[in-house]
C-alpha cells in the first residue's frame, strides 16, 4: 500500500493528568513524572452565550484541544482567523454519552417528551456544529466513528484530504465517559482528546513529518504503565504512542491501533 | 474564470436500495413509476405519536450470520436485508477477488445506528442495581461504528472501514471520503452506503423541535408542516472508472462539502452552505449549472429546509432545472437518505424518469423552482443530489452518465 505523509504544524492534548500538549510533551519525554488526575475541561468561552450554555463534555474538550493545535501554529490572536479557514475532521467512538445516557432515560419513562436541545446535541456531529459555529467556518468539516479504532481513522481521513491538495486540516479526535449504566458495558475512564494541525508535506519544511501506511505489524504500547492504561482504555489515547515519538524527538516508526483486521504504522521524522 | 482539473470520475458499478418503498432496485422503481408513497400513519414500536413514517417491512424475520450475532439489531439488520438484494452481495464477493480484501474500503453512513436496543434496554435496567439487560452489547448494537463493522466482517474486508455521522448528510459524504481514499492510492474500491433505522430519539426528537408533520409529508407545499421519518439501507459499490467505461455506466462525477456554521437544528435561511456545496461539487466535476439536468433536492418538507435550499439552487442554477424531493414517497431516512437519493438518481440516469413529488396539494409560490409534481421523463446525462444535516454539515454529489 502507498504512504500518504502530512506534517504536524500544532499538537492539541487534554486528559488526565495531562492538560496540554506542553505538559504531556514533558511526561512523554520523561522530564517530568505522570501525575493521575481527573481532566479538567475549560469553559467554551469561544462560544456565544446560547451555545455555550447547551455546550456537554465532548463539545469543550474538542473546542478546547483544537484551538491548543492552533494556537501552536499562530498568535493567540490568529486563533480564530486560521480556525474560520480550516477544513475539520472530528473522529471520535461515542461522541456525547452524558446526553444519550439523558435521553435514553427520558425516552424509557413515562413521559416521553425529550428536550429539543438535547436531541440536537445527540447528532454524532455535534462537536462540528458547535466548533464551526464559534469560528464562523464554512469550510467542509467530516466527523467520523471507528470505535477502537477512530483516531486511526480519522488520521487516514485527514491524510487523503491533504493528498487530494486541501493544504491544511485540522483532526480532533476525543472521547468522553459515559455515565452508568453504559459505563459499565463501555468503561472509558475520563475524557481525552488529541488534536493535530496537519499540512502537506510540501507545505511543511521544517516541521515533524509522517508517513502512515497500514500494516499488520502489533500496536506499540506506552513505556509508562499509567499512560499505556490511558492508551488502552480511551479510544483518543490510540494515538499517545506517536505524541510519545514526537515529544522524544525520535525519528522511526510507531505503529497505533487501528481495526482488529489492521493496524497503522506511522513514520515519524521529528 | 479558471477551472481547476475535474476528479477523475468513479463508477458505481453496483447499486443498491431497501426503504419503505420496497426491498431492492425493481420495488424501487415501480414504485417511483407509479408515484407510490411508502409512508403509513406511525405505529412502530410503542410510539404514540400522530405522525407518518416510511417503515421497512419483515425486519424482524431477517436473520443475521450465526457467527456475527452479537451486531443484531434492527439497524444492521436492515442493513444485511438490503445487502441481499439485487446481487449486491455476489458484486462485493467478485470485487473481493478482483482486488483483495485489504483493497476494499467500507464508508457507511448512519445517525442513531441500534440506539433502539438501548433505548428498550433502559426500560429493562436491573431493578437493584441499575444496570443493563445481560444481552445487551454496546459494540454490536449501540456504536455508531456497528454498521460499518458488521459489514466489513460480513465479507472478511481489511481494508479502511468507517461510519461516517453528520446527522442527515452522513450517507452523502461517504461518497466524498471513499473518493479520496481511492484517489490517495489506498483502496481499489469501496462499499459506500447509509443505514438509518426507525428509533425513539429521532421520533420524539424531530417532534419535540416540531418538525414533524401530522400526515404524509409534502415538500415544497405551500402549506407545509414538517418531515416524515422514514428508514432505509443504500449502498454501492465505487471503483475508478476503466477508460474505456461502459456508455450505460453511473459515474460520481464530483461532490461537494461545506458547513452552515450558522445554528445546530435550523439551516442557513439563505441556503448559503448549500450553495457552496453545489458549487463545490459542480467545480470538481468541471461543469457548469446549466450542464445539470435534474435535481434531487433534500426537501424534507420543514417550513425552513425548503425555503432555503429553494433560495439556493435558485441563485446558483436559476428556475429552470427541473428538480424534486422524492421524501414524499420514502421519507426521510436521516442518515441513510444521501445513499437513497444517490441511488435514486442512478436510476433517473438510467430510465430517464424524473420523479415528480408526491404529496403537493398546492406549490409554495415562494419557492420559485421548476419543482416537478409529476413524473417526467428525459434524456438524462447528469443529475445532482443534495444532503443537508444538523449542524450545518451539507454535501452535493453529482451524478452521471459515462456517455
Amino acid at each position: 500500500m502507498s504512504t500518504l505523509t502530512g506534517c504536524i504544524q500544532g499538537i492539541g492534548v487534554l486528559g488526565p493528568g495531562l492538560a496540554d500538549w506542553s505538559a504531556a510533551r514533558a511526561v512523554l519525554a520523561r522530564e517530568q513524572p505522570y501525575l493521575a488526575a481527573a481532566t479538567v475541561l475549560p469553559p467554551p468561552a469561544v462560544l456565544p452565550a446560547a451555545e455555550r450554555r447547551r455546550a456537554g463534555r465532548v463539545i469543550r474538550l474538542a473546542l478546547a484541544v483544537g484551538a491548543e493545535a492552533l494556537g501552536a501554529a499562530t498568535a493567540a490572536s490568529g486563533v480564530a482567523d486560521y480556525a474560520r479557514l480550516l477544513p475539520t475532521v472530528f473522529t471520535s467512538s461515542g461522541g456525547d454519552g452524558d446526553n444519550c445516557h439523558e435521553l435514553c432515560v427520558t425516552l424509557a419513562s413515562g413521559d416521553r417528551q425529550i428536550s429539543p436541545t438535547r436531541f440536537h446535541n445527540s447528532v454524532h456531529n455535534a462537536a462540528a456544529g458547535y466548533w464551526s459555529i464559534a469560528y464562523g467556518c464554512t469550510r467542509p468539516s467530516t466527523s467520523l466513528c471507528a470505535g477502537d479504532a477512530s483516531f486511526a481513522a480519522g488520521l487516514l481521513e485527514a491524510l487523503a484530504q491533504l493528498a487530494g491538495g486541501t493544504p491544511a486540516v485540522l483532526l480532533l479526535a476525543y472521547d468522553a465517559n459515559y455515565p452508568q449504566p453504559l459505563y459499565a458495558r463501555r468503561p472509558i475512564p475520563d475524557a481525552f482528546g488529541i488534536a493535530l494541525l496537519l499540512v502537506s508535506a510540501d507545505s511543511g519544511a521544517g516541521l515533524p513529518q509522517l508517513e502512515v501506511t497500514l500494516s499488520s505489524a502489533p500496536a506499540a504500547p506506552m513505556e509508562q504503565a499509567a499512560l499505556e492504561s490511558l492508551r488502552a482504555s480511551i479510544p483518543a489515547a490510540r494515538g499517545l504512542p506517536l505524541l510519545e515519538r514526537l515529544a522524544q524527538r525520535r525519528a522511526g516508526t510507531v505503529v497505533l491501533d487501528y481495526l482488529d483486521s489492521a493496524t497503522m504504522a506511522v513514520g515519524v521524522q521529528p | 474564470m479558471m477551472r481547476s482539473t475535474p476528479m477523475s470520475p468513479l463508477a458505481l458499478t453496483h447499486f443498491t436500495a431497501t426503504s419503505c418503498l420496497g426491498k431492492g432496485l425493481a420495488a424501487t422503481r415501480a414504485a417511483l413509476q407509479q408515484s407510490r408513497s411508502g409512508l403509513s400513519p406511525c405505529c412502530f414500536e410503542t410510539v404514540q405519536l400522530a405522525t407518518y413514517i416510511g417503515e421497512v417491512e419483515g425486519l424482524d424475520a431477517v436473520e443475521m450470520p450465526p457467527q456475527l450475532q452479537r451486531f443484531d439489531c434492527r439497524n444492521n439488520r436492515l442493513a444485511h436485508l438490503a445487502l441481499m438484494q439485487d446481487g449486491f452481495d455476489a458484486a462485493v464477493r467478485s470485487a473481493i477477488a478482483r482486488f483483495g480484501p485489504d483493497r476494499i474500503g467500507v464508508y457507511l453512513g448512519t445517525s442513531t445506528s441500534g440506539i433502539l436496543t438501548t433505548e428498550i434496554a433502559y426500560r429493562h435496567l436491573d431493578p437493584l442495581t441499575g444496570a443493563l439487560p445481560d444481552g445487551f452489547d454496546y459494540k454490536g448494537t449501540h456504536n455508531s461504528f456497528s454498521v460499518a463493522d458488521y459489514v466489513g466482517r460480513l465479507y472478511g474486508l481489511a481494508g479502511p472501514a468507517v461510519a461516517l455521522c453528520t446527522a442527515c448528510s452522513s450517507s452523502a459524504k461517504v461518497f466524498a471520503a471513499a473518493q479520496r481514499m481511492i484517489g490517495a492510492g489506498q483502496i481499489d474500491a469501496a462499499i459506500v452506503g447509509g443505514v438509518d433505522s426507525l428509533c425513539l430519539t429521532t421520533l420524539y426528537g424531530f417532534h419535540s423541535l416540531q418538525l414533524t408533520s401530522p400526515e404524509p409529508c409534502r415538500p415544497f407545499d405551500a402549506t407545509r408542516d414538517g418531515l416524515s421519518i422514514g428508514e432505509a439501507a443504500a449502498f454501492a459499490l465505487l471503483e475508478r472508472a476503466p477508460a474505456d467505461t461502459d456508455p450505460a455506466a453511473i459515474l460520481l462525477l464530483g461532490a461537494g462539502e461545506s458547513s452552515d456554521a450558522y445554528h445546530m437544528s435550523s439551516p442557513h435561511p439563505d441556503g448559503a452552505g448549500a450553495r457552496t456545496a453545489m458549487h463545490d461539487a459542480l467545480t470538481a466535476a468541471g461543469l457548469a449549472p446549466g450542464d445539470v439536468d435534474y435535481i434531487n433536492l433534500h426537501g424534507t418538507g420543514t417550513p425552513s429546509n425548503d425555503s432555503a435550499e429553494s433560495r439556493a439552487v435558485l441563485g446558483l442554477f436559476g428556475d429552470a432545472t427541473p428538480c424534486s424531493s422524492t421524501k414524499g414517497a420514502t421519507g426521510h431516512a436521516l442518515g441513510a437518505a444521501g445513499a437513497l437519493e444517490a441511488v435514486i438518481c442512478a436510476l433517473a440516469l438510467e430510465s430517464g424518469l424524473m420523479p415528480g413529488g408526491l404529496n403537493v396539494r398546492q406549490r409554495d409560490p415562494q419557492l420559485a423552482l421548476n419543482y416537478l409534481t409529476q413524473n417526467e421523463r428525459a434524456p438524462l446525462q447528469r443529475v445532482l443530489s443534495n444532503s443537508f444535516g444538523f449542524g450545518g454539515a451539507n454535501c452535493a454529489l453529482l451524478f452521471g452518465r459515462a456517455a
